[in-house]
């Protein structure tokens, strides 16, 4: 039996997933800047407002440091909140409460306490937006046990995501990326669907090389995939959807299939989502590689604002397709 | 309650003009150059030769010029988001800025940094920036430093009504404060933040320089509007900055004329009312400045035009220059990374 499909929006999907929560369980509250009444800078939770009133969707000052504090103590004493920061870079203002306090509260307290607080936040460059408004800053928030991370791909799996991390008893962030609100695609009708965190999708399959991409670079991939189609290479397109946990199962038996692998995340390259994922993917599935497992990143510069040289400092297609073809042949990347 | 915490209001007699004359054409130079070089980034934003987010600065002018013209060159200062005026009025320059607007090889920041985040280092502009309330620590260290070095220079640090909110003013303005560093902290209250009215989300009585109260420091809410009080009271923080006896809170009270950037819709459907924004535009700095000219003799309304004139063929000639400068080459993308 299948469940009936809807064409959406990655913005309608946040939308859709925070009102049917909240209808579902009235400890669920949103809040953050500029959200009730303006509907949010990217627009996608107009109506919320209207629906749920001020008490449970509320414009906050611009204090970001401040709303994260109430969310984990509000979080802490029986609510769900859904916490938005605006732009992900601005996440570093409020970096002591998620990560010295929301992500240590149920360790350190042997288990008393828990932390249900979801955040959303955004990450990604393309519209020139400059070196304080187009980053993806995904690695910060990985790297501390504690907290979950989510980073969708598709209105589909933004919605069964933020969903489970709204239902979720632990502190969860939510990287959406701004450049794909408009971004349509079907979800099921099922006021109950959810994706658990921790398991990877494949995209697309293939035989000859796994593509392992979050985010927007999962579109890059798909496209990278159809031009290496033109060139017998068949790509295998595998989103981890949740970088924390980490589904490296799906993964390494896609690597045991092709034998080669290329890992592409926004983010800049050095120290980041690739590094990890391509050291886990080179121990785990050593025996069945026949190169090395290679990645592609942003550059590691700040965001330029010049439309003459942003572009050259975010992975595209063509630079994917170069760092497979490398694999094959010797091709310079 | 001590001198110190009480508000000193401020706004000035519109029946007089008591500033020598070069100064006053000097501070109505700076206005009508910011009012036009803002027209002409709407202008270009419009024709999709500009891109990234655009915060004009429209009616607002009196603020960045009154207190700047206060200043001396070697003065420090600190932008934000929406801070075209604030460098104009410190002396930037128009061409150099508009083509920063459009990624640029000869702007400011070839290229790299766009429209929040233009500086001149060599004119004391420490930047614009994309973090509200990001300037505030950079100000008060830049204060900090000239004390240090002796050289009595001041910072100034602009922001709006919706980053006395962040916690960043809090520990920047109690530093500045027990160590008496020559900061005016100028709060442009232009009422809104992006679409949220400053009054919804800040805890105070009615001014936002109420809080200076709480750092033991001069609060002065001014008529942002009115070019010349905001300039008497900055020239008497600056001395007083200078002299020794620290920083200080200037709530200069204004409004944004245009929406938040550009592009994003019409605030007098949403967020605001044409009634308010009818009431401040009966306040525009710029006419009402133009009048006090006027009436004391200064200029007659031909020689306004004909100051408009030059203004605005300066505006036009820094697009011109904007639009013949070239991108940076690719490779110019890993420059500047380390010093
Ligand atoms: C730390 C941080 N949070 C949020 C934003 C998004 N943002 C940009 S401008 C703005 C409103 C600022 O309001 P205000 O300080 O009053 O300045 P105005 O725009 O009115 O000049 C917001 C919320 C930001 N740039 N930085
Ligand atoms: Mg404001």
């Amino acid at each position: 039996m299948s469940t009936p499909e809807r064409v959406i929006t990655y913005g309608e999907a946040v939308r859709e997933a925070i009102a049917e929560e909240m209808r579902r369980d009235e400890t669920v509250f949103f809040m953050g800047e500029d959200v009730a009444a303006a509907g949010g800078v990217f627009k996608v939770t107009v109506g919320l407002l209207d629906e749920f009133g001020e008490d449970r969707v509320r414009d906050t000052p611009i204090s970001e440091a401040g709303i994260m504090g109430a969310g984990v103590g509000a979080a802490l004493t029986g609510m769900r909140p859904i916490v938005e920061i605006m732009f992900g870079d601005f996440i570093t203002i409020a970096m002591d409460q998620i990560v010295n306090q929301a992500a240590k509260m149920c360790y350190m307290t042997g288990g008393q306490a828990k932390v249900p607080l979801t955040i959303r936040t955004t990450i990604g460059a393309g519209r020139s937006s400059a070196a304080q408004h187009s980053q993806s800053l995904q690695a910060w928030l990985s790297h501390i046990p504690g907290v979950k991370v989510a980073i969708p791909s598709t209105p589909a799996d933004l919605k069964g995501l933020l969903k489970t991390s709204i239902r979720d008893d632990n502190p969860t962030v939510i990287y959406e990326d701004k450049m794909m609100y408009a971004l349509k695609g079907p979800v099921p009708d099922d006021d109950d669907y959810t994706i658990p965190f921790g398991v990877a999708d494949i995209k697309r399959e293939g035989s000859d090389v796994t593509l392992v991409a979050t985010s927007s670079m999962v579109h890059t991939a798909l496209k990278a995939a159809d031009m290496l189609d033109k060139e017998g290479i068949g790509a295998e397109v595998v989103d981890p959807r949740t970088l924390s946990p980490l589904d490296m199962d799906t993964i390494i038996r896609s690597v045991e299939k092709t034998s080669r692998a290329v890992v592409v995340d926004e983010a800049y390259q050095s120290y980041g989502v690739t590094g990890e994922l391509a050291s886990r993917i080179a121990d785990e599935a050593f025996d069945y590689l026949d190169a090395p497992v290679k990645r592609v990143g942003a550059m590691d510069v700040p965001v330029p604002f010049s439309p003459g040289l942003e572009p050259e400092t975010i992975p595209d297609e063509a630079k994917l397709v170069r760092t497979v073809q490398s694999l094959f042949h010797d091709v310079p990347v | 309650m001590s001198e110190s915490l009480e508000l000193i209001t401020t706004s000035s007699d519109e029946g007089t003009l008591p500033l020598p004359e070069p100064l006053c054409r000097e501070i109505y130079d700076k206005m009508l150059t910011i009012r036009r070089f803002e027209e002409a980034v709407l202008d270009i934003y419009t024709q999709g030769l500009m891109r990234g987010l655009a915060h004009l600065y429209i009616g607002q002018e009196a603020s960045a010029v009154g207190i700047c013209s206060a200043l001396n060159d070697d003065d420090y200062l600190t932008s934000t988001h929406r801070g075209h005026g604030h460098l104009i009025a410190k002396g930037g320059k128009v061409d150099r800025m508009m083509a920063e607007m459009m990624g640029k090889v000869d702007g400011y920041n070839r290229g790299k940094g766009g429209t929040m985040h233009i500086a001149d280092m060599s004119l004391g502009i420490l930047g614009a920036n994309g973090i509200v309330g990001g300037g505030m620590g950079m100000a008060t260290g830049a204060a900090l430093s000239g004390r240090m070095r002796g050289s009595g220079q001041v910072a100034v640090c602009f922001f709006g009504d919706g980053a006395i909110n962040q916690g960043a003013f809090l520990e920047s303005a109690n530093l500045a404060s027990i160590w008496s560093l020559p900061v005016l902290f100028v709060c442009e209250n232009n009422h809104y933040g992006e679409y949220t009215a400053a009054s919804d989300v800040t805890a105070v009585r009615e001014h936002v320089a109420e809080r200076a109260a709480g750092f033991n420091m001069p609060a002065l809410v001014v008529d942002g509007n009115d070019a010349v009080a905001v300039h008497q009271t900055a020239v008497e923080m600056v001395k007083r900055a200078r002299t020794g006896e620290g920083p200080c809170l200037i709530e200069n009270k204004t409004y944004r004329y245009r929406g938040h950037h550009v592009g994003d819709g019409d605030p007098e459907k949403t967020y605001r009312t044409q009634k308010e924004t009818d009431t401040w535009l009966a306040k525009d700095p710029i006419p009402r400045f133009a009048r006090r000219m006027l009436k004391a003799g200064m200029v007659d309304e031909a020689e306004l035009d004909s100051i408009d004139a030059v203004i605005t063929k300066r505006v036009e000639d820094a697009v011109t220059f904007a639009n013949e400068s070239p991108y940076p080459a690719a490779d110019e993308v890993t420059d500047h990374v380390y010093a």
